[in-house]
């Protein structure tokens, strides 16, 4: 028999000061760019200012984010740690490869390097808390946190662990923000947070972030929702998506009526939101519509920033106006959709019921 | 010459080591680089064998030499000032 799932604890650092879990959205960070940054936590709170000093920004939001949903879930230890990243530590890898070029590949230091592999923060949280459980990565662009959230739900389902830890972040590099400017994958004119999602421009604003959760077979008293299905499609023609949600949904025994609201992965990408309009125009007409982008940012893992949110939104009750997109008014959902997909690939489907 | 190589080597160690929270001034020259001193650790002595090599052009042979050249500030710039005579 097959075992539920629960999220029992989150943990986050992102663009909006989600990293203090006392408010929900209630203070939003505005912007003007074509990237935005996470809103840093006072690290030295958390990390002794020496080991601070060698870390990645996505280790040092990922030691903040991982420690919050450990504390939370009441935790000093789990069975596995799973994380998903799209470009992994990327600012050092960036640097250490700058050093090859300009030193000729000549007096290359070690820092860099360690750094510089995808499974950096997976490894560092695990020697950090002493965790010689299962230890994974995964590295499959913007389905990366969704790989992580798979294992570790078949995992917890066939009782091979009874609490993971599963994280997903991606930090923000400048000569990755420009070189992707050059082929129209980034905005190339700032556009402010009110304006990105309607913008009608190429591209999307770059953010960062570091988004941890707690999964266990076990529900507790801080247990935020049960994970009820998901899906994962690397391929889909875009007149296959609603097709496509609907044989989900009935695969797992749900209709459109059992989905107080649905959260669109809606990034101001115009040539690629049109997937997200056309159902949002179609088969979920009907049904509260919510975004985060445009509090987000997008990365590889900005998932994990509406995974968040839904969670914050079961244990709140509130849906925060900031992230309404249509006008259907809904309190206190019960059951939310979560639709991902970036540049009409990798379409991603989690379906979560509050606790 | 001497207190300049010493500014030098502190504001070197401070920026390839990454240490934030320190200014040049707050490294006494003979303060002791590692354990109860500047706290630096194994992967930084690593750190300064290249920076010695790629900034001074001088080649560690033997790794455990290190122990004595990086003690303190002192130490780097008398090893540094000998190899080059």
């Amino acid at each position: 028999m097959k075992l539920e799932v629960y999220i029992n604890s989150i943990g986050s650092v992102s663009v909006q000061k989600t990293f203090d879990d006392s408010g929900f959205l209630d203070e939003v960070v505005d912007y003007e760019g074509t990237s935005v940054k996470a809103v840093d936590p006072t690290y030295r709170d958390y990390i002794p200012p020496a080991a601070a000093r060698r870390m990645a920004k996505g280790l040092k939001m990922s030691a903040v984010s991982s420690h919050n949903a450990l504390k939370e879930a009441g935790l000093d230890n789990v069975d596995a740690i799973i994380v998903g990243t799209g470009l992994g530590c990327l600012g050092e890898s960036e640097k250490f490869v700058r050093d090859l070029l300009d030193n000729d590949e000549q007096y290359l230091t070690p820092t860099r390097f360690i750094q510089s592999s995808h499974n950096t923060v997976a490894g560092s949280i695990a020697l950090d808390m002493g965790c010689k459980g299962y230890n994974f990565t995964y590295v499959h662009s913007n389905i990366s946190f969704e790989s992580s959230l798979w294992d570790a739900k078949l995992q917890l389902e066939n009782n091979e662990a009874e609490n993971i830890l599963v994280g997903a972040v991606d930090e923000l590099v400048e000569h990755h923000v420009t070189t992707h400017q050059f082929i129209d994958h980034i905005k190339k004119e700032p556009v402010s947070r009110e304006q990105v999602l309607r913008s009608g421009t190429k591209g999307i604003v770059f953010g960062e972030g570091s988004h941890f959760f707690v999964l266990s077979n076990q529900k507790q008293d801080t247990t935020y929702s049960r994970l009820i299905a998901m899906g994962i499609y690397n391929t889909l023609k875009k007149e296959e998506v609603s097709d496509t949600i609907l044989v989900f949904l009935h695969t797992n025994g749900l209709t459109l009526e059992d989905l107080d609201g649905v959260i669109l992965g809606i990034n101001g990408d115009v040539d690629f939101d049109t997937i997200y309009q056309d159902l949002a125009n179609g088969i979920f007409q009907t049904i509260p519509q919510f975004v985060y982008k445009h509090l987000s940012g997008e990365y590889d893992t900005a998932s994990g920033f509406g995974f968040w949110m839904a969670n914050k939104i079961f244990k709140t009750g509130k849906v925060p106006e900031v992230i309404r997109w249509n006008d259907i008014k809904v309190s206190q959902p019960k059951r939310l959709l979560l639709y991902n997909q970036y540049r009409g690939k990798n379409h991603s489907l989690v379906v979560l019921e509050k606790c | 010459m001497s207190s300049d190589l010493k500014q030098e080597l502190k504001e070197k160690i401070i920026e390839q080591l990454n240490l934030e929270d320190v200014t040049a001034a707050e490294i006494a020259d003979n303060d002791p680089l590692f354990g109860d001193g500047l706290g630096l650790d194994s992967i930084d002595a690593l750190e300064l064998i290249v920076m010695l090599d790629k900034d001074y052009g001088i080649k560690l042979a033997d790794p455990k030499e290190g122990r004595k050249i990086f003690e303190s500030i002192d130490t780097m710039a008398a090893y540094i000032r000998a190899s080059k005579a």
